[in-house]
């Protein structure tokens, strides 16, 4: 399985959700903001330091630091 | 007869919701925070078909669980108010997220009526949306709406009145699986058999039991029927229900949309392109930079034409005082006491004025989340959030406006510490003391010394947000997760209300505390010390050994005279509090020698102090009490005169350690001797 968490991914790829864990807050907030299971994510870049980074989902687009980032599993599907 | 009547506003953030909300109440609003938090609340009137409404704003928010503040706020409101109706702002170019909130209003089983807001934007992009089949799914009425040109609004108000009169019959469009609603269906029956729970609506306060939110289970746990909510909540994992709760709204969402519009999400959006420029690699900090430096010459370089017009007309103010009136006491409270006090109060004004355009500006457009997002590196490495940045930086100029931009800052503990350290960010009006000083004492070295001192601020600060953050203000990082909303075109009418609502807070709340302050010091500086023959407010008596400001001074010698100050320096430090340009004035009028500061450059440097003595006193001038004014805008962000306390006796305490250590160290070493 190509399973990966979200803060590897580079810029211009994208991913499905498989599964988000760390801890119980930012886990229900990252869930709020549509990183449920199966939803697609396209990588769009990191911010010129390095973090954090940015996604867009469901039409819109999220920040998240790695630290954020690390605790989303995901699949590459291109 | 009228009816009198509330509606609630609720929304995702960067909806437009505030556009909304000035549309329908024009200029008839009031700003004020929430009881017992510094979250602001804005409230609205408007007579629309024979009813009064009073409109409140709620925090903007993408869900309703206990995450954060504004999203208790919220809720708690539309439970405990339980206000007629709620109007939700949708972003209709973000319509699945932006519909998860719809989703929690609708469970809570308010009225609900829907705002499609920026449907113009939506159409531009491509997206077709379909209100009468959205409304006929949702069974709830959707208006379309632009909020920054105030179409639809008469439109929405109609619904709003119409709604009024209806039984509400939609809190079951949501369903869930069958694992999720048998449990909710178990819970249910608990909760109507206690009447504790008589006033939450009962599916939402179960979906929330499952959902696993804090807050809710705290409630719950109040009551005599806990041990039976915890075995049913024991029956399955609470963190796949979680995810499952999540997981199924956005699913019913999908559904919906399928059926109600066509959305383009594959194209690339002006703003995506926007975007590639502007967090660019390369050019994103640039250009950062650039607009940083922009923001902060206009806020700094425009305003001071306006603040000298201000100086000078209050000058003239006083001065005319002084002569009409003819008590020479009454003439100096009202001179130099009440004219400058107010006058010192309406200074900044220019500054906060500008600030908050510009901010406003980047707020509307969309780029705040940028800057954020660009330095949040940066910032992260002492434990703040990227938007903790530009309050800082603005607090070179003034750290009044600074602190009052310390707003952008959602997490509460983030902004408190923000606005805690900003008074060490080296503001203008405490570069005359430095190049006074430093001239006197460094001559072509000044320059080094000054720059210095900058630094010295900043490091200052960056130490002490990590000590805060791991120690009274001791915590969990706060994960950092930003929407990056799309960009639009800031309206003027919206940036000039903005603009023009900070500078009435100011006025209003900060104001009376600096007014209190200037008036006192005069106060001290004119009533006779005990023993003295001089007589209130004179000129013999104004701020000399005579003075009760003088005794003061007198008094506080032997503090400082560790720093290798005398008590002439303690004066003028106290009225460094009134503004810190004061000290050198003081300094002059103190020394015998007036407004001459060549000649109190002279003196100084001729024996009244030492080369180690002065490089203390513009170190203990960076880090001391900040200015009244300052002071008065930490106690209304802040909202607590302990925390606003705790900055000065913290400032305090650093500014005396500091001078010590150079003026004893300094001296024992021989250096600069």
């Amino acid at each position: 399985m190509n399973e990966k968490t979200l803060d590897f991914i580079e810029p211009e790829t994208s991913v499905k959700v498989l599964k988000v864990t760390g801890r119980k807050s930012s886990r229900k907030r990252i869930l709020d903001m549509g990183l449920t299971p199966g939803t697609r994510v396209d990588v769009i870049k990191r911010a010129p330091l390095g973090d954090p980074v940015e996604f867009k989902l469901k039409g819109y687009n999220l920040s998240l630091r790695k630290k954020e980032a690390e605790t989303v599993l995901v699949e590459i599907v291109k | 007869m009228t009816e009198k009547i509330t509606i609630a506003l609720a929304g995702n953030p960067n909806v437009g919701k505030t556009s909304i909300f000035n549309s329908i109440t024009g200029s008839k609003q009031h700003v004020g925070n929430w009881p017992g938090v510094t979250v602001e609340r804005k409230i609205g009137k408007k007579v629309h078909n024979d009813v009064m409404m009073e409109i409140v704003d709620l925090p903007g928010t993408y869900s309703l669980t206990a995450y954060s503040l504004d999203e208790i706020i919220a809720r708690d409101f539309i439970i405990e108010e339980k206000p007629d109706v709620v109007v939700q702002v949708i972003d209709a170019t973000n319509l699945e997220r932006n519909m998860y909130l719809t989703t929690q209003l609708m469970e809570l089983g308010v009225r609900l009526v829907i705002a499609l807001n920026m449907t113009d934007l939506a159409l531009a992009k491509g997206d077709n949306i379909n209100e009468k089949k959205m409304q006929e799914f949702l069974e709830v009425p959707v208006i379309s709406t632009i909020g920054s040109k105030g179409t639809g609004i008469e439109g929405l108000l109609d619904a709003v009145t119409e709604e009024l009169h209806k039984t509400r019959v939609t809190e079951n469009v949501f369903n869930y699986d069958n694992q999720i609603e048998e449990r909710a269906e178990k819970l249910g029956v608990v909760l109507d058999s206690d009447p504790y729970f008589a006033h939450y609506p009962s599916r939402w306060f179960s979906l929330k039991l499952l959902e696993g939110d804090e807050n809710i289970i705290k409630k719950a746990k109040e009551s005599g029927s806990y041990p039976e909510i915890q075995k049913i909540l024991n029956e399955t994992d609470a963190e796949i229900l979680e995810a499952k709760v999540a997981d199924q709204r956005y699913k019913t969402i999908q559904t919906m949309l399928r059926q109600v519009c066509n959305i383009n999400t594959c194209r690339l959006t002006g703003s995506d392109m926007v975007d590639r420029v502007v967090t660019n690699k390369v050019l994103g900090i640039p250009i950062f930079l650039s607009l940083m430096w922009a923001a902060f010459e206009i806020t700094f370089t425009f305003a001071t034409p306006f603040m000298n017009m201000i100086d000078i007309f209050f000058g003239w103010m006083a001065e005319t005082a002084t002569t009409v009136i003819p008590v020479p006491w009454m003439a100096s409270l009202v001179g130099e006491g009440m004219i400058a006090g107010v006058g010192s109060v309406i200074i900044f004004l220019p500054n906060i004025l500008l600030l908050f355009f510009m901010i406003s500006l980047m707020e509307d457009s969309g780029y705040m989340a940028r800057a954020a997002f660009i330095m949040d590196k940066i910032m992260s490495k002492v434990g703040l959030h990227g938007k903790s940045f530009i309050p800082l930086v603005m607090g070179f100029g003034c750290n009044v406006p600074a602190i009052m931009a310390t707003r952008t800052i959602e997490d509460t503990r983030d902004r408190l510490i923000t606005i805690l350290i900003t008074p060490f960010m080296s503001c203008g009006a405490r570069l005359p003391v430095y190049v006074l000083l430093a001239g006197a004492f460094f001559g072509r070295d000044a320059g080094v010394v000054i720059f210095s001192l900058y630094a010295l601020g900043i490091l200052v600060a960056v130490v002490s947000a990590k000590l805060m953050r791991s120690t009274i203000l001791k915590g969990e990082d706060t994960p950092f997760i930003m929407e990056l909303p799309s960009y639009k075109i800031p309206t003027l009418r919206g940036s000039l209300i903005h603009m023009w609502e900070r500078g009435k807070i100011y006025l209003k709340k900060a104001g009376t505390i600096i007014l209190i302050g200037v008036v006192g010091v005069w106060l001290l500086a004119s009533i006779p010390a005990p023993g003295s023959s001089g007589t209130f407010a004179s000129e013999e008596i104004y701020g000399t050994t005579e003075s009760m400001i003088g005794m003061i001074g007198q008094a506080l010698e032997p503090l400082v005279t560790p720093l290798g100050f005398d008590w002439k320096i303690a004066v003028a430090l106290v009225f460094g509090v009134v503004a810190k340009e004061i000290v050198v004035g003081s300094m002059g009028v103190l020394y015998g020698v007036g407004d001459n500061e060549e000649n109190l450059s002279n003196i100084l440097a001729a024996g009244a102090m030492t080369p180690l003595a002065a490089l203390g006193l513009m170190v203990f001038t960076l880090l001391y009490v900040p200015c009244f004014a300052c002071i008065g805008v930490i106690k209304r962000e802040t909202g607590s005169w302990k925390w606003t306390l705790f900055q000065l006796a913290y400032g305090t305490t650093l500014a005396w350690v500091f001078a010590f250590v150079i003026y004893q160290v300094g001296t024992r070493m021989g250096l600069l001797a």
